[in-house]
Parts: C-alpha cells; structure tokens; sequence
C-alpha cells in the first residue's frame, strides 16, 4: 500500500508519477475528482486520515492521506518522528519498541503559504531529500533523539500532555498491529522490524504517516550509525537470543536481560493471560542505557480498550 | 553589634535606593493609592491597613522577592570608606590582571577591525533594513561571509593569562612541602575541601532525595518523586523565590522548572518586558555592529553543529543580537571586576565627552559564548521571556566565568578548588596526570567556562544549572570537574600523553551528574 500525501486546501497528488497541484478545494470535490477518474471509494477513516481508493480499470488499490498542514513546530522548523518497532510474532502479537527513536528536522523554516508549496525542503522531512539542501549539516544530521523532544515538551507544555501524547503514539502503533494480525503471515520462523512514521500536529496529537517495511538502516552521522548498529544488535538479539537458532517449539518468548534498548510494547498473551492489562512499558526518560520495565497503575482509559 | 547593625542598615538603605528606581516601586504606588478605595482601609490606622492588604494581595511577596533577588545578586558589606573599585574587586593585582586582559581583548578586536576595514558600527540602509526584519525568524539561513572573522579569544586563551597570575605580596618560600600546590593556579585564595562542601551542599546528600538520582524507574515514584512535584506546586503556587531557591536544590521537575527558575530570577514578563525586548529588537535592526558577526561566527561554530541545540539556532541570534545592545547590562559591572572597553567617536581619541561603550552592553563576546544561551532555548520558547531569563542568568553567575577576580564563584576560584580538589583526594591520579604533561585544569577548564553546556546532556545540564540557581553559587562547577576525574580515574591512570588523557575525557554526554557528586561528596573515603 502506498500512502499519497494530499493536502486539503491546497492539493497535491501524486498518482503514478504524475504531480497534480489543485488549490482550494472541498474534501468532497476533491473525492468526486477522484471517483470521476475511476477510483472507487472503499472506505475512509477520519480519526486516522485515511481514504481508501481501489481503481476501476486494474484494481490498484491506493491510500491517501491528509497532508497535515498544522505541524508541531519547533525552532519553527517541521519534523517528524521515526520509531522502530520489532515484532517477533502476530498471533500472538508480541511487539517491541525501540526506546532510542528520532525525529528528522527540516533545514527551512515552515511555511504554509502557498509560494512555498512545491519547496520540498520546508515539506518534506526525509532524510534523502534534506541531504541535498544548502543548510544541510553532516554533524548532527538534522536529527534529535525522542528523548530530547520529550524533554522539549515536558519542559514547555507540561507532563501530562507529553505523556498522553506519548501514549497515543503507542496506542497508534499496537492498533495498526493489532489491525494487520489476522492477514499477516505468522511463520514461527519469522520476525519484522519496522519503521514506524509520525507527525505530530500543534494540538499534540499524533497522526501516523506511513509504517515502512524495510526501514533504513545507513546511517548519515556518527550517532545515527551508532544507534542503527545499537537497533540491529536487539533486533537480532531478541530473535535469536544467546545467538542460537532456537528451538521451533519455543514460544518466542525472550528473557528481559537481552531486551537492550527494546522495551515490551504490547504482549496479547500476557495481556489476555490474566484478565487485566499487564503490559509492561518503561517510563520514557532521556538516560540511555537498558532498563527494566516499570508496570503501571491501569488508570489511563487508553489501556483498557487495547484488548 | 554596633557594627552589625550598621552595616544592616547601610545595605537596607541599598536596598531601597536600587528599589525606588524599579518598576515594583511605581506598581506598588500605584496599588495602594487604589486600595484607598477599599472599604476595609482606614484613615485612622492607614498604614497597618495598606500594609495588610499588601499582605493579603500577594503584593508583600513580590516585594519580598524583589528584595531577596537584590540580597542573592548584592556583593557582601564591605568598608564604608572602600572606593567603588573595591566592590568590583578588592585585590589590586587581580584588578590589574583584569585591566591588562581587556587591554588585550580591545588591542585584538580593533586590530580585527582595520585589517577588515569594518567599522565597529554602522547605520543600515533603509533597505537593508527591511530584509533583516523579514529574515528575523531565520537569522540562520543566508549568512554572510565570515571565513575572515576570527572570534576574539577563546577559553584556552584565557587559562593562559590565569596561569601568569601570582600575588607579588606572597612569597612562597623555596621549599617545596606538601602544601605546595602543584597545578597550574598559583594564587592564593582561600577555597573549601570536602568537609566544608558537605556542610554546603548539605541537600546533595545520602539521605536527602534528589532528581537526578531518585526518579530513576527502578525507584518508586511515592518514595520521593511525587511528594517532591507536590511541593513544588505549592512553592510556584505561593510565588515565594527564597522557598523556590530552598527547594531547587534537590533538583526540579521538568514540568515546573521554567516556571521555577523564573521565580527564583525574579523575572515576570511585564508588558514593560516585552515592550523593552522589542525596542533592543529596533535597535538591532536599525545598526549593524561588528560584534554581531563575531556572534554570528560563534553560533555556527557551535550550537549549530550541537546535536542538541541546532534547532534552537534562529533563538540565539535573536536573543545574542538583543543583548550586545542592552545597555542595562552596563549596572552589573559594579561587582564585575570587568569594565565595559570603552571606544571613541573616529577623531576624537581620548576625548571623554566623544566615548562610549563598545558594545552597548559592554560584553564581548568569546568562543563558545552562545552556549550559555542554548540550554535555556528548552525551558522557553517566547524570545522576550528567554532573553529576560538568559540576561539575568548573566549579570548574577555567567559573567564570573570570564572575568578575573578573587569571588568564591569566580573563575580562578573555580580553577583553584578544582585542582586543590584533586591534588588533596586524588593524589595519585594528579600526580600521574602532571608527570605526563596532562595537568587536569587545561582539560576541565573548557567545562567550566561553558558550565559544561555542550559538554553533557540537557537534562543532565539542566540539573546541574537548578543547583546553581539553589546555591547561588558556581562551586558546583569545580566539584563536578574534580567527581568526573574521579569517575574515570582508572582509565586516566593509564594513559601516557595529553591527547589520550583528552580523548578519555572527550565525550561526557552519557554522564549523570548527580551521582557522581553525591558519590565525590559523600561517599567517598577521605
């Protein structure tokens, strides 16, 4: 599945190759154009900004997105986020967050005027197209560790937002797991690291962007290469601790000590296995290093729909 | 006794003086000419009534901490017949240190001047005018051409002229003894060991809970932590500085500590404020002066290659800019044994009436002068507010890390209880270190100038930077300095060049702060 950013008001869509620009349109005109072109409607989601297409003429299905045009900000500066999440099994789901994420800055202030629309270096946050702009600077990369903008928003707006928003984060991604489960094949032999995209709006509400398959592992700076050799390490230590190929009957289920910088995000058996929410998440703090996970008092509505 | 209350009231009477010229003063006027309106004031007992309602409005603490910021900030009695340069510093050799470095420091900058054929300031063009207040947001971008701007010193510069230094009354004798000090500052000032540092930092210690250490996730949180955020609610609740300063010292929630370090400051942001912050905007707009690139060079030497602070670039032009032209800044080089470089109209050298102070703000900036600013780009993110905070934070503690003097928190101090410090508790590692031709100072000396921004990790930092606040002191620099020596003592024993003594020492970014000044304090076998 492709997600095709769109803006709403101003619009851009990018359809086989093909970069439209319309400007000032409704949702609904902007749908229509859509179907007139022969692409059915399948569904849309409004709380996750998605609009599901399937083309008439050969049955290509596509996504598309809002684009978000009120990003969080800082330094004036759009970003987003980019997590890594291991799952070593979907039925059960058994997933894992990888606690040292980062976001990717832009090298220009944003704007939204209309001027700046087809300026990829204010919109676009990946690395490969930031690379190639005049601020662009190899020391730090253009990238910030999660923790700093935790302490970032901590600092600024207060605890308790960030945590929610930090919740909504986890939440967003044992969803969308926990939504591919029933058609993802469940080879016991197999596990999946992903690279998880998200946004986050003024409103501090985070929108996922896009989950990548095979996410990048070069590294453009010294840290960046650190952290990805730190990624592959856990990642391979929790499939396949004590670097033995285990046994097929095991039930893939790893000890704590070789978690590393993964933290448990969502395990559906010992979440069904005794009738309350037993997830164990570790507190998101800005000290590296591994640590045990902290179980939490299950005040938070959030926690209890996750079954 | 007499004595006593005589200097209590030669202090009070400051006091008032420096208060009757604040904005407090005309507020509080202003406030209880208005309460005569309440009922509840009376003509028979006017002034207890006023004064009640001055309690009772929240009026009585503001002045409280009005008061309290000047007492943190005002130097210690001195004699009433001791001239003005004697709060400024009271040695005479530190003094002329002092004159000579800045001599230095002129000589460097008007030298720089004319090879460059720049004028140290000059009236932009209406034109030119424009672009720069439609760039002021992104300062950071289009920069103009500095490969041939050089900054004016660096730290390393200045430890030189700190090792020159010598008292030319003390005569040491020829005698080497065990008291001998044998680093590389040769004056001597009275500093603290650790016996005296424990009775100071009493709060840092085994059993008082801090942050930085008890809010770990293996700690509880109804241990400490959530008692502690509780307190801390009801201190910025009470708007009280001398409680808010009691209770930084065990450290300060993320969440509160913006607002803390206001308080403590004393700093509100007045429409006044704002209005001021915009004014010294105008100014920047409206003259370009040679400091601005030196500023410029130094940001992009620095923050903007900082993993931390690169998105915060565009602030610090803002705030930086701002501050060489705040002229405000001039009042604190009464205690600063520093005095604003004074230049002169072109013509008319040595003319009194034709000099003024270059720059406006009499500061100059050096190497790596923007990282005081960078850290506090986390805590505020509205330019008026964080320059007030950063201003403040200069006048009472930066300015003491690059100025000559003899005050506890000085630098020299700092350099001198670092290495007493070490030489007294870690002997062995001294000794090895200076065998070696790796004497300690000229590898930590570069933390404390900067205190250690860019160095450690923000939030690591930013504990650090709370106990300053509560201390009111910078001797927690040097206690620091030292504890990191300590913590890598074994791989420092081994090496055998300056440059891998350095490379042990390079990165501290995974270092936390408080445990290893509690562990240097008070867990240590002296």
């Amino acid at each position: 599945m492709w997600a095709l950013p769109v803006v709403l008001h101003q619009c851009l869509w990018i359809m086989a190759g093909k970069v439209k620009w319309v400007t000032d349109i409704e949702k609904s005109v902007l749908i229509n154009n859509f179907e007139k072109r022969g692409w059915v409607q399948v569904t849309e989601n409004e709380d996750w900004n998605f609009y599901w297409f399937v083309s008439q003429s050969n049955k290509e299905a596509y996504v598309i997105s809002l684009y978000i045009n009120n990003p969080l900000l800082i330094g004036g500066r759009k970003f987003d986020l980019r997590l890594y999440v291991l799952v070593s099994t979907y039925r059960p789901l058994r997933c894992y967050m990888y606690k040292l994420g980062f976001c990717r800055f832009c090298t220009v202030k944003y704007t939204p005027s209309t001027s700046e629309l087809d300026n990829m270096f204010v919109h676009l946050t990946n690395v490969a197209i930031q690379k190639h702009g005049d601020d662009y600077n190899h020391i730090h990369g253009g990238k910030w560790t999660v923790s700093n903008l935790r302490l970032y928003l901590e600092s600024t707006r207060g605890k308790e937002v960030t945590s929610k928003l930090f919740d909504e984060i986890h939440w967003i991604i044992v969803q969308s797991l926990k939504a591919v489960a029933p058609v993802m094949n469940n080879d016991k032999h197999c596990f999946e690291c992903y690279g998880y995209d998200i946004i986050i709006d003024d409103k501090l509400k985070p929108w996922l962007i896009e989950v990548n398959a095979s996410p990048s592992l070069t590294s453009s700076t010294a840290n960046d290469r650190i952290l990805k050799y730190n990624l592959i390490n856990d990642t391979l230590n929790i499939a396949v601790p004590n670097g033995e190929i285990p046994d097929c009957k095991w039930n893939k289920s790893p000890p704590k000590e070789v978690l590393g910088n993964y933290e448990i995000l969502y395990d559906e058996e010992l979440a069904q296995g005794d009738g309350a929410d037993r997830e164990l998440r570790s507190r998101q703090g800005q000290s590296q290093g591994p640590r045990a996970g902290r179980s939490r008092d299950s005040g938070r509505a959030v926690l209890t729909t996750w079954k | 006794m007499l004595q006593e209350e005589s200097d209590l009231s030669l202090i009070i009477a400051q006091i008032v003086q420096k208060l009757k010229g604040s904005n407090l003063y005309s507020q509080l006027e202003r406030q209880a000419w208005a309460s005569l309106q309440r009922p509840e004031i009376k003509l028979e007992s006017l002034k207890e009534d006023i004064k009640e309602f001055f309690k009772i409005s929240g009026w009585e603490k503001k002045l409280q901490n009005a008061v309290y910021s000047e007492l943190s900030v005002f130097p210690l009695p001195s004699h009433p017949a001791a001239p003005p340069e004697h709060l400024k510093e009271p040695l005479v050799y530190m003094r002329k240190a002092q004159g000579s470095w800045e001599k230095r420091i002129l000589k460097s900058l008007n030298s720089m001047c004319t090879e460059l054929s720049i004028p140290l300031a000059r009236k932009r063009p209406v034109g030119e005018q424009k672009e720069l207040l439609n760039k002021w947001n992104e300062m950071g971008t289009d920069e103009p051409d500095l490969s041939l701007f050089r900054p004016v010193y660096a730290p390393k510069d200045f430890l030189e002229v700190l090792i020159n230094l010598r008292n030319p009354n003390y005569e040491n004798g020829d005698s080497l003894s065990f008291r001998t000090h044998l680093g590389l500052i040769q004056v001597p000032l009275k500093v603290k060991d650790i016996p005296e540092l424990k009775e100071c930092f009493v709060e840092l210690g085994l059993n008082t809970g801090q942050l930085g250490i008890d809010d770990s996730t293996q700690v509880p949180p109804e241990l400490f932590e959530n008692e502690h955020v509780r307190i801390g609610q009801k201190v910025l609740a009470e708007q009280d500085s001398a409680a808010a300063q009691q209770y930084i010292r065990q450290g300060s929630p993320t969440a509160l500590r913006a607002e803390l370090w206001a308080l403590i400051l004393n700093i509100s942001s007045e429409p006044e404020d704002v209005l001021y912050y915009e004014q010294l905007k105008t100014n920047v707009i409206q003259h370009d002066l040679l400091v601005d690139s030196l500023i410029y060079k130094d940001v992009k030497l620095t923050a903007s290659n900082d993993d931390y602070y690169f998105v915060f670039e565009d602030y610090l032009y803002q705030v930086l800019l701002c501050f060489s032209r705040d002229t405000s800044v001039l009042s604190h080089f009464a205690y600063n044994s520093a005095s604003p470089p004074k230049s002169y109209i072109r013509g008319k050298l040595g003319l009194e009436e034709y000099a003024v102070f270059y720059p406006p703000n009499g500061v100059i900036p050096f190497h790596g002068f923007s990282m005081y600013v960078a850290p506090l780009c986390f805590l505020y993110h509205e330019p008026s507010k964080l320059y007030q905070i950063f201003r403040e934070m200069y006048v009472r503690f930066f300015f003491r890390l690059h100025s000559i003097s003899s005050h506890p928190s000085g630098i020299v101090s700092l350099c001198l209880l670092f290495e007493t410090l070490l030489q007294t508790y870690l002997p062995q590692l001294f000794y090895h270190l200076r065998e070696i031709g790796a004497q300690p100072l000229r590898i930590s000396f570069k933390w404390m100038v900067r205190a250690f921004s860019g160095y450690l990790a923000t939030d690591q930092l930013l504990l650090l930077w709370d106990r300053i606040l509560g201390y009111n002191s910078l001797e927690i620099l040097a206690v620091l300095a030292a504890a990191v020596f300590a913590f890598r003592a074994v791989n420092l024993m081994e090496v055998t060049s300056l440059a891998a003594a350095e490379a042990v020492l390079a990165d501290l970014s995974t270092l936390k702060v408080m445990p290893l000044l509690q562990i240097f304090l008070f867990a240590t076998v002296t």
